[in-house]
């Protein structure tokens, strides 16, 4: 299979839309037209990074080149300047592509294609010559990206199975489509109807304008976004029939707002991460899950709960990392650990937060290890344990507790002074949600027979 | 220190840490076009749960949208 034969299949044109913040394009067109400025031929069989700041951009390009690259590697906006030397060399990229008119990115090497929705004569037939692997980013421990290897099948599985909804669908995410959950969303939208794409540059409320005058069906964030959404005073503005919630933990509270905010959806949230794909999708208005997923007999995805982790087997995992000290994805029987911890109450299982202490800061993961290391290499510091602390807006918020070495700090000013440069440290090297909000300092940590800081569960 | 000028002086803390230009703080002013963005709104709630020793988002009905709001859910809540 490959995206644009799935699109053509039927033998008519696709008819959906994509809806950017400056541009609009009907899919119809790129039958005989291009966003790649000629450089679609020459992409053929190459593994292309997508390196385009705009999202409508990446899409075009995600659309043309399945079938016709080797690998596409979807960067999502945020990547590093310091991290994209690695990710291509980690890929084995040969090309990349940026916005129309941007210059060549400096560390990256290979052919340079700029792309946009300015469209030009296609001159050829599409056609397909390669399985495309698609190439997702998620962060890692020492704060470069790890990259995550899915095909179409495995990316679009989750729905294929499904019937498409009744009626016409316009589709809204607040996600990033270079991101799982807003990839998702995606390759949904062009299957069955339209999507308005976000973009950085525009408000929550002039979003969900934009949203409200497409005529806005279906529309996908996460808790924070969704936080967000409700604050801008603009959700008013939208009345969809479906609202889902994915990327964090749908706490009672925020189902509870939505439902309140749009009485006449259906407000689903659902379990997904970059690995192992999508798990499942709870329309009850509950949070959790029910009991009766984990073990059911034919299912699509296998759900299995082992030592209090959620974990999972299906068509739609990953099939593992790329580079050179990747580790592996899958355990002996194929299932993947999700990292995410439940608790089974009164016949659900309830997310608690994720093993080996992740925090998830409004849908961006922090490892505490990173921000540990910034904290230990500064003077005085002996030891350090990064945390999560619950947040109403975004989830959880990042915090410390450190243990100073003998002697480094004598009285409250000489501590306040500590932390402070090392609130300084972490501003300089790591992004903001990543830096504590606090920092306490403790006379010591629990450190585990194995010699190992205790974590609790982020 | 009323919750007002508790709230004020967090908001500006905030927005130097964040190094984000903060828009006079009217009672009209929507949060979302205050300058700060989730993270900062995020920190603010979470140092005032530190002072005021309580988190009226836990039971709120519905999100704030303007400063009014946000001064009147850590009021209310305190009364």
């Amino acid at each position: 299979m490959w995206l644009w034969g799935s699109l053509t299949g039927s033998g008519a044109p696709p008819s959906g839309c994509l809806l950017g913040a400056g541009a609009r394009i009907d899919l119809a067109t790129l039958a005989g037209a291009s966003s790649l400025g000629g450089g679609l031929e020459a992409l053929r069989g190459r593994c292309v990074l997508l390196a385009a700041g705009d999202q409508l951009t990446a899409a075009l390009a995600l659309i043309e080149l399945d079938g016709v690259a080797r690998r596409m590697v979807l960067c999502p906006p945020d990547l590093s300047a310091e991290h994209a030397p690695a990710v291509m060399r980690d890929s084995g990229a040969d090309a990349y592509l940026t916005d129309a008119g941007a210059a060549a990115v400096p560390g990256l090497a290979g052919l340079h294609v700029s792309s946009g929705p300015a469209l030009q004569a296609l001159g050829l037939t599409r056609r397909r010559s390669h399985d495309t692997e698609w190439i997702l980013l998620t962060s890692g421990t020492s704060g470069a990206p790890k990259l995550v290897q899915h095909t179409l099948a495995s990316l679009t599985g989750a729905f294929n199975a499904q019937e498409p909804p009744p009626g016409p669908v316009v589709w809204a995410t607040f996600y990033d489509i270079r991101r799982y959950g807003g990839l998702q969303i995606f390759l949904r939208a062009l299957h069955h109807g339209s999507l308005v794409l976000s973009s950085a540059a525009e408000s929550t409320a002039d979003f969900l304008a934009r949203a409200a005058a497409a005529g806005v069906t279906h529309i996908s964030g996460t808790p924070s976004h969704w936080r967000r959404a409700l604050m801008s005073g603009a959700a008013a503005r939208i009345s969809p029939r479906y609202v889902r919630l994915s990327g964090e933990i749908a706490d009672q509270g925020i189902l509870d707002s939505l439902h309140r905010a749009f009485p006449r959806a259906t407000v689903a949230h659902a379990f997904a991460s970059t690995e192992a794909g999508v798990g499942f999708e709870v329309r009850d208005g509950l949070a959790g899950f029910p009991a009766a997923l984990v073990g059911a007999p034919g299912a699509a995805v296998d759900i299995d709960v082992t030592g209090g982790t959620l974990r999972l087997r299906s068509a739609g995992n990953a099939m593992g990392y790329l580079g050179a000290h990747a580790p592996a994805l899958k355990d002996s029987d194929g299932f993947i650990e999700t990292g995410d911890r439940v608790e089974l109450r009164d016949g659900r299982y309830v997310f608690i937060g994720r093993g080996g202490g992740v925090i998830n800061v409004g849908g961006l993961k922090v490892y505490p290890e990173e921000v540990e290391a910034i904290i230990n290499a500064q003077p005085g510091v002996r030891m350090s344990l990064v945390k999560a602390r619950r947040s109403p807006i975004t989830g959880a918020v990042v915090t410390a507790e450190v243990v100073l070495i003998e002697g480094a700090a004598a009285g409250a000013q000489a501590e306040e002074l500590l932390k402070g440069e090392m609130l300084q440290a972490c501003r300089r090297h790591l992004a903001a949600h990543k830096v504590p909000m606090s920092i306490r300092i403790v006379p010591a940590l629990e450190v585990s027979a194995s010699g190992k800081l205790v974590r609790p569960d982020a | 220190m009323s919750e007002r000028a508790t709230i004020t002086s967090l908001f500006e803390q905030v927005a130097r840490e964040q190094q984000r230009k903060l828009s006079p703080l009217s009672d009209d002013l929507r949060l979302l076009e205050s300058g700060l963005d989730s993270l900062s709104f995020a920190l603010i709630v979470a140092r005032l749960e530190d002072k005021l020793g309580y988190d009226p988002f836990d039971t709120a009905e519905s999100f704030p949208v303007t400063f009014g709001d946000f001064v009147r859910l850590y009021e209310s809540h305190s009364r």
